[in-house]
């Protein structure tokens, strides 16, 4: 028995862990590091038509046990990931989740459909709550209807299950949740990074040459846990959780909240062998609560209480 | 081999205003080969500060064991930074980028060195490892003023060493550029580290030579992966280098400074 399976739509998982998109580019740094064969998926970086340079820099800030980064979706572009990225990572036996952006409708879907052929392409993650593209990103994700129109047409041409990546910066997460289900998402992850700033104050500007940035870092790590919690129990799809998970404590407490795998992301930047060490503390962890299958835990936290705590003002 | 490990602090010593001079022993000591090379450090345990601090290697040693660091307090990373104390350890990912290339210098010819600030550390390896490959070394050591001074003795060991303060309290006033000037110093090969404008100015007064730049800028992992630290590359809107893994020495020319 491998108790730290995990099943979602199109994704058997040998463990729960995977490295966010963003944070691991295309896995060939971390690759010099350790066999990326050991993770359950591999989100890679978003993905757009044209390459993208993003952002001029500085691009990362450093907030309170957390960061601010403004990158832009820097990325090479669909043909390139295509040709190069995705063959290159077929030596390794883990299923690969692209991460896919556009800066109109057409885009998304064209880059859908090309990408979800790939053969190591096992599902989409649709990027529609980047914070730091003035086109695309986050204008797709904080209306319910656009969220669910995008997800529908996505959904028409994608050959693999289609995830959702739902921003935190938007009044009713739940309702976003929803609408994004109805129109036949297949999982949804979340969280992605909070608008958030900073400024320097010897020279009173921001620091980010972009103004703004998206947070991430342990610091999200309860405002994840609260938008899990809550929309875990709205919805039927599967969540892969995401948001300052540093230990295999956090991941057990995001499948508590009621995510069924997690992603790690800013912890990647801090520790590059954090993947590797959370999955091989993982069994050691469960055996000291008592718990056989980590996919027990999926929602432990609304489902023991039948008095679910709604935690929304 | 990139390896990441628990180093020991040998000594830590303020060595000027807000400068100290870390020596640090472990196995690592053993991949750092090349100077310019620099280290992601881990100030403390804790979430806050959470990233690491990139921080250029001054001085291998292999017979030790031993590896130097200079560094200046900013923020909270290198205030915490500043209190450990013999027997205490750094968590230190290593050795990061690809530094100066020595084969540039020929044997028996000289290679100019300019150093501007907390950019002069990893040019004093870089003159150790010149000089014992026969290359006659010259240094120009730029500071705001007298109090920030650092190693100026160390690199005078090495070769010719002229001091630049813009305030004018110690050394020649003015710019490292004015005692190349000044001093009519001729070179084989430029290497230099230090801040952009100082950067930019020896790539604009000597072009189509060999002049060989150490970047620096905000890093997120240090490895490659994050895209923080990124910079343009002439001619084109898309292209780019990453300064932590592709740099951060580069040829000048080879990015948009």
């Amino acid at each position: 028995m491998n108790r730290l399976a995990v099943e979602l739509p199109g994704l058997s998982l040998k463990n729960p862990i995977m490295p966010a998109s963003g944070c691991f580019g295309f896995g060939r740094e971390y690759a010099k590091f350790y066999d990326l064969s050991v993770l359950g998926a591999i989100m890679i970086k978003a993905t757009t038509k044209e390459p993208r340079f993003g952002n001029p820099t500085p691009r990362v800030a450093e907030t309170p046990a957390g960061m601010l980064n403004a990158i832009g979706l820097q990325n090479p572009g669909l043909d390139k990931v295509l040709a190069e990225e995705l063959p290159w990572l077929e030596q390794f036996d883990v299923p690969i989740i692209a991460n896919i952006a556009g800066s109109t409708v057409e885009e998304y879907v064209e880059v859908a459909e090309a990408i979800s052929k790939a053969p190591n392409v096992h599902a989409l993650e649709l990027n529609i709550s980047c914070p730091n593209v003035k086109k695309g990103g986050i204008a797709f994700g904080t209306v319910p209807d656009v969220a669910a129109e995008l997800t529908r047409l996505v959904k028409e041409v994608s050959a693999v299950p289609v995830y959702v990546k739902l921003s935190p910066n938007v009044a009713d997460i739940v309702a976003m949740a929803k609408a994004i289900e109805q129109a036949g998402a297949d999982g949804l992850t979340m969280i992605n990074t909070l608008v958030g700033m900073r400024i320097d104050i010897k020279t009173g500007r921001p620091i980010l040459a972009n103004g703004t940035g998206g947070l991430s870092g342990p610091a999200v790590k309860p405002i994840a846990i609260r938008m899990i919690y809550e929309v875990s129990q709205a919805v039927s799809i599967p969540i892969i959780g995401m948001g300052g998970i540093q230990t295999a404590e956090d991941v057990l407490e995001f499948f508590y909240a009621g995510a069924s795998a997690v992603a790690v992301g800013t912890a990647n930047f801090v520790d590059p062998f954090v993947c590797p060490t959370i999955i091989a503390e993982l069994p050691a962890l469960l055996d000291g609560l008592g718990i056989g299958r980590i996919s027990e835990c999926i929602g432990r936290s609304w489902k023991t209480g039948a008095h679910a705590v709604h935690c929304r003002a | 081999m990139i390896g990441r490990e628990r180093m020991t602090v040998a000594s830590q010593r303020l060595i000027a205003e807000r400068t100290y001079e870390l020596t640090l022993s472990g196995r690592l000591v053993q991949e750092m080969k090349q100077p310019g090379q620099f280290v992601h450090v881990k100030a403390a345990a804790s979430a806050d500060p959470l990233l690491r601090r990139p921080l250029s290697l001054c001085h291998i040693d292999h017979k030790q064991g031993q590896c130097t660091i200079i560094y200046r307090q900013e923020g909270k990373g290198t205030a915490l930074l500043t209190q450990k104390q013999p027997g205490d350890v750094v968590d230190v990912l290593g050795p990061l980028g690809n530094g100066f290339p020595l084969e540039a210098a020929p044997a028996g010819g000289r290679a100019l060195l300019v150093g501007g600030g907390i950019g002069v550390p990893p040019l004093y390896e870089l003159a150790k490892q010149l000089t014992k490959r026969g290359v006659e070394v010259v240094s120009v050591l730029g500071f705001q003023t007298k109090a920030a001074v650092f190693y100026e003795e160390e690199f005078a060991a090495f070769g010719e060493t002229y001091v630049a303060t813009d305030d004018g309290s110690y050394g020649t006033a003015g710019r490292v550029t004015d005692v190349i000037e000044a001093r009519s110093l001729e070179f084989d090969v430029l290497y230099a580290c230090g801040p952009k404008p100082m950067l930019r100015a020896l790539a604009e007064r000597f072009p189509n030579r060999p002049v060989y730049l150490s970047l620096e800028e905000r890093m997120g992992c240090g490895v490659g992966a994050c895209f923080a630290c990124v910079c343009h590359v002439p001619g084109s809107e898309t292209a780019y280098k990453k300064i932590c893994s592709d740099g951060p020495v580069f040829r000048a020319g080879e990015v948009v400074l």
